[in-house]
């Protein structure tokens, strides 16, 4: 059982329509990466808004505070991207001693604007089943808005 | 003399909204700073005092240019040079 955003925020605006199984694979990776920050994207077609394809990314920080893609993986990434004609949907990233809400360096370094970013929140229940908070934000010129979280089948 | 520039989502606003530009120079700073006449303001986000900035990686052709010279990295006519804003937070 987790906790999403869906409409207890009073300011939640816009929403992020994401498959149940995409959710699961995120939630999985966190807790598999606990105490580590574990990081991935979604990507799906260019200018689509829907998330299709999920990739684990390699935390090159492995680090219980911070992640950061390796360069070379995202540079790979990048290329099949573009090949397939695919962007970034969502990028996801966990947290595990703090809620999932973006921190300052998250804001700071937020670099796709058309993004959905997804924070996983493993920080009561740890790598164990139990409780877990999945939240959703947009994040463009430091501005933080969270969305509501639609789950597909 | 011609070496292709990716421009990624979040810089576009420099460029018109084009996803790649154009320019010319031997070395990767020589190439950003003939875009830089031509695209206002984007060099600075992705050079600072001289250096590439931290959380900005370029490639040219398929080398991070952080181990082939940084802002000196040879580029020549046909390059495809690819700036990806580094994925980052804590």
């Amino acid at each position: 059982m987790y906790c999403l955003s869906r409409g207890i925020a009073p300011n939640v605006t816009g929403v992020l329509k994401i498959a149940r199984e995409h959710v699961d694979a995120m939630i999985a990776h966190a807790r598999e990466d606990h105490p580590d920050e574990a990081c991935g994207v979604i990507v799906g077609p260019d200018g689509s808004d829907v998330p299709t394809r999920l990739v684990r990314m390699i935390n090159a920080d492995r680090s219980p505070t911070f992640f950061r893609f390796d360069p070379q993986e995202q540079f790979e990434l990048y290329k099949v991207m573009s090949a397939a004609g695919e962007e970034i949907i969502v990028v996801y990233h966990s947290h595990t001693s703090t809620e999932a809400y973006p921190s300052r360096t998250d804001v700071a370094l937020a670099s796709e604007p058309q993004a959905h970013y997804v924070l996983v929140s493993t920080a009561e229940s740890g790598a164990s089943e139990g409780p877990i908070s999945v939240r959703s934000y947009h994040i463009v010129d430091g501005v933080v808005t969270e969305e509501e979280i639609d789950l597909t089948e | 003399m011609s070496v292709e520039v990716r421009i990624p989502t979040i810089l576009r606003t420099f460029t018109g909204g084009a996803k790649a530009v154009h320019g010319s120079g031997t070395t990767l700073e020589q190439v950003l700073d003939d875009i830089e006449a031509r695209n206002p303001g984007l060099k600075d986000r992705i050079v600072e005092s001289e250096a590439l900035r931290r959380f900005v990686n370029v490639y040219v052709n398929d080398e991070d240019v952080r181990f082939s010279g940084g802002l000196n990295a040879p580029t020549a006519d046909g390059d495809v040079v690819v700036v990806l804003p580094a994925v980052a937070g804590g």
